[in-house]
């Protein structure tokens, strides 16, 4: 079992061993171990993790997946040049 | 601030199906499509759909979308196409923020059609970040849309249609698939695919998963090991095979994000592929004049995601004030068709999570 060769979260490269470090020190939601690891703070924004993480914290606490929350979605969906927001001519 | 009447986001199947019926009721629509082009995931489909007539059964993929994007032209005054164009944000205010090469824009919708479609899920193994391991979709890409060959023996993760439709597609392009292997103690797709691969002698693999991969700078091979009925790994049961390309297709996740940031009210199906907005059976979501169609309400097929576009398009014209000239009649034959799409054995997954979702027609 060689968990830290285990991406879970490739854009942050993020692996499992990492991510079972943080459900031992007690941080069990990914609100919490997002602002740890990094985790769906890259470019797809969760698009991918998202579903493994909630998983790993369903088996790990022993409860349906359904009933694990994943991320708050915030704007913006995708990497976006601050310089570009800043120099938009809108309204 | 640019203020519009109908807003769709994604030119996929949906999007372009809610697009035409919207435009037939005499709504202005503002298309809006990250990728160059139009077309969404048909674009990559080289093989003739199933389904019913209606929705092009016999036509190749790329040829729906041909049709479809053609379908458009004779509204070409009232309809505005932004292709390389991300909705990077949906607000409560109905303002959608558009990012498109450097430029980014606000646009205000009077109404808003979602029709993100999905991404695909991917897997955690050992060693799942070597180079050589793709999901289906860029598979797709790279062998249909852009001719180039992604390895020369696969092994693919997933026996769905999606799974085994691109075997087929890899084995038509001369790559020598080596093995399917599936999760489950049965095929998730059709078995004409299937019984297609056997006859070309490709080992479909029950109960089988992809244990780890082995290389450094690629791919070199991967173990199996075989689970049983309760996903449990069975020790001792560990296969190597030879590969340099490992394919997964393990099922879609419809793209939320949009819907999700400006508070529409969700539900996690995990039959649909995870977070659907909820709907009214007029494909409105929680959010007044914002309907969502296609892949993001639940992992469905392309044929299904064109019937909804249009009962999103019919029903978002009319709640503009601009109701289609066959309101009823269409209205009864596109459910009647969604129906029938869902029927049968390969609807049971969706029919059990549309009565989750508390959809059920």
């Amino acid at each position: 079992m060689s968990d830290k060769d285990k991406i879970i979260c490739r854009c942050e490269d993020v692996t499992l061993e990492e991510l079972k470090d943080c459900f031992k020190a007690g941080y069990t939601t990914f609100e919490e171990i997002k602002r740890i690891l990094r985790i769906g703070m890259g470019p797809c924004q969760g698009q991918t993790c998202a579903n493994l993480i909630q998983r790993e914290i369903a088996i790990y606490l022993k409860q349906p997946v359904e009933s694990i929350p994943t991320q708050k979605t915030r704007p913006l969906t995708s990497g976006v040049i601050l310089k570009d927001i800043a120099e938009s001519h809108d309204e | 601030m640019r203020e519009r009447d109908l807003i769709i986001v994604g030119g996929g199947p949906a999007g372009l199906s809610a697009a035409k019926v919207a435009l037939e009721s005499g709504c202005s629509v503002t298309l809006i499509e990250r990728a160059n082009d139009l077309g969404g995931q048909l674009v990559k489909q080289t093989h003739k759909f199933f389904g019913s007539k209606s929705e092009y059964a016999k036509t190749r993929g790329i040829d729906i979308a041909t049709i479809l994007i053609h379908d458009l032209e004779p509204y070409q005054d009232r309809l505005e196409i932004l292709t390389n164009a991300t909705v990077v944000a949906m607000y409560p205010d109905y303002v959608l923020s558009v990012y498109s090469g450097h430029d980014y824009i606000k646009f205000k919708a009077n109404a808003i059609i979602i029709a993100t479609g999905a991404s695909e899920k991917f897997l955690v193994f050992e060693n799942n970040d070597i180079p050589g391991i793709y999901g289906a979709g860029a598979i797709q890409t790279l062998m249909n849309q852009y001719g180039i060959m992604p390895g020369r023996d696969v092994v693919m993760v997933g026996s769905g249609n999606i799974g085994l439709i691109v075997s087929y597609q890899l084995i038509q392009a001369g790559v020598n698939v080596k093995a399917v292997l599936e999760a489950a103690d049965h095929i998730g797709g059709y078995l004409v695919h299937a019984s297609k691969l056997v006859r070309l002698g490709v080992p479909i693999l029950t109960n089988t998963t992809v244990k780890r991969a082995h290389g450094t700078t690629k791919l070199e091979k991967v173990d199996t090991i075989q689970l049983d009925n309760h996903w449990k790994e069975i020790e001792g049961s560990e296969e190597t095979i030879e590969c340099d390309a490992l394919c997964i297709s393990v099922g879609l996740s419809p793209l939320h994000q949009l819907l999700s940031m400006a508070g529409v009210e969700m539900i996690y199906i995990n039959e649909l592929g995870g977070m659907i907005p909820k709907k009214d059976e007029d494909y409105e979501t929680s959010m007044p004049h914002v309907y969502a169609c296609g892949d993001v309400t639940g992992i469905e097929e392309a044929s299904s995601a064109m019937v909804e576009g249009k009962i999103a398009g019919l029903m978002a014209a009319a709640s503009l004030g601009k109701p289609h000239p066959e309101f009823d009649s269409r209205k009864e034959e596109y459910f009647h068709q969604l129906t029938n799409l869902r029927q049968g054995p390969c609807g049971i997954k969706i029919r059990k999570g549309l009565e989750q979702a508390g959809e059920m027609i």
